[in-house]
């Protein structure tokens, strides 16, 4: 469908588009819209306005720092995708938002405007929950920082408020030893995930895993950390047994959504299998997806 | 109410006065008559719209005119200077790449924003690129067979001499 009627607003600072949202009340944020105009294309949202972001300097850099990554809101797929630095500095990011949409997509979507969009299925809530990212975030009341398990609400939703734009997200530094895994499930290349599991730990002296953080996107309201399955895992060597004893309190701890994509139970089984593969991927036990 | 829109397609410095509605797509095809672009899913599915915004592939319809401001916008009717085919074009023809037609806009924008940038890029990218296109006719083989030989023509002369 053609989109609904709205005003439009490119302001050239950060306060004036903050102004703009404080003052109109069902005004939103675009950046790249490449979740934003499908949904006025299916008439799921009618803003008053659309602040654009596209003249507000400084939002597009990646900096890599000793404390970890600054990604700045309006980074896009493409740059995360071709930037060198990544491999090293953090490679689940770059390995994660490789399976984001398709090439046309990549080319606008933003870091930003997908953490505000908070799809549950989307690859870019989920790295912020599972590497513990903090998100910067300046409204009418002034800069605040958001832990990303705190951003997403539900479906679609944040806590947010109208006024308050997304400028930053903070990764923390990604260790050289760390193992890590991400796998996915979706129908085609690039559709939403049905499920998927993000893995990492760090290996101690003795080989055993600690820090362990594990997370699944695509199965419930928000992305969700399994802690149950990070205790399990912190403190072992990564064995069968473990692996086993790993897919099945993953599939026990979720509670999935049901939709036209695929039900409960099979997300519920899905969470188990992928979380089994990512650890033996993370772990080099298995080199390729089977 | 509208806005006056500046931008380059095609070579030419054009102006519209647009709603900020108006997708860069319909606003190529309603307010310019370049009609080479089609426009299906309005949705950011089918990749039929595709079109090159400063020397980068993006959907049409997820792109809004007011945004192009600015701009260099590159459409199908842009690729050739007159009436020649260009060489991925002439390969399109020759491995029979199209059958209908429709969506052939959409992956011929999408595969020369690809291979002006990437004209190295494997058959796994080539694939990996191209899947952001829908295609009802073909079986898509054809379509990556044309793209993979297109790549020579993007490649610096002397390279494509010494083949």
């Amino acid at each position: 469908m053609k989109l609904p009627n709205f005003d439009y607003r490119a302001p050239a600072s950060l306060d004036e588009a903050v102004g703009l949202l404080a003052a109109n009340n069902d005004a939103r944020i675009i950046s790249g819209g490449q979740s934003l105009v499908p949904m006025l294309a299916f008439r799921l949202a009618y803003p008053s306005m659309l602040v654009d972001l596209r003249n507000i300097a400084n939002l597009e850099r990646i900096q890599i720092t000793d404390d970890g990554l600054r990604v700045g809101a309006r980074v896009r797929w493409c740059q995360i995708e071709c930037d060198a630095r990544l491999s090293d500095s953090h490679p689940l990011f770059q390995y994660m938002i490789s399976h984001v949409a398709h090439y046309q997509i990549r080319n606008r979507g933003t870091v930003g405007g997908s953490l505000a969009h908070a799809d549950p299925a989307a690859e870019m809530p989920g790295l912020a929950v599972v590497c513990d990212c903090n998100i910067i975030v300046v409204g009418s009341d002034g800069t605040r920082n958001i832990a990303a398990g705190d951003l997403f609400a539900g479906p679609l939703n944040t806590t947010l408020e109208q006024s308050e734009v997304i400028t930053e997200v903070h990764f923390p530094a990604w260790p050289a030893q760390r193992r890590w895994a991400f796998i996915e499930i979706a129908r085609r290349k690039g559709d939403f995930a049905m499920a998927g599991v993000a893995i990492y730990y760090d290996p101690d002296a003795h080989g055993k895993a600690s820090n362990a953080h594990v997370g699944v996107i695509g199965v419930t309201a928000t992305p969700q950390r399994l802690n149950e399955v990070e205790a399990a895992i912190n403190g072992r060597t990564i064995s069968e047994e473990l692996i086993a004893e790993v897919k099945a309190i993953a599939s026990g701890t979720v509670e999935p959504m049901s939709d036209i994509h695929a039900g409960a139970d099979y997300r519920k089984s899905l969470v188990g299998t992928l979380s089994a593969r990512a650890m033996r991927r993370a772990a080099g036990l298995e080199r390729e997806a089977p | 109410m509208k806005f006056a829109v500046q931008f380059e397609l095609n070579g030419d410095a054009v102006e519209v006065n647009v709603e900020p509605r108006m997708t860069l797509g319909d606003c190529i095809r309603h307010e310019l008559g370049k009609t080479g672009t089609h426009i299906a899913c309005e949705h950011g599915v089918c990749g039929a719209c595709t079109v090159i915004v400063d020397n980068e592939a993006v959907r049409s319809c997820l792109t809004l005119a007011v945004q192009a401001q600015g701009s260099k916008v590159v459409t199908v009717e842009g690729l050739s200077d007159d009436d020649e085919l260009t060489p991925l074009q002439k390969a399109f023809r020759k491995h029979h790449a199209l059958q209908c037609g429709f969506c052939t806009p959409g992956m011929i924008t999408t595969a020369h924003a690809l291979l002006s940038a990437e004209p190295d890029a494997n058959e796994e990218r080539v694939r990996d690129v191209m899947s952001g296109n829908i295609c009802r006719c073909t079986g898509y083989l054809s379509i990556i067979a044309a793209v993979m030989e297109a790549r020579a023509a993007y490649r610096p002369q002397e390279e494509v001499s010494a083949e």
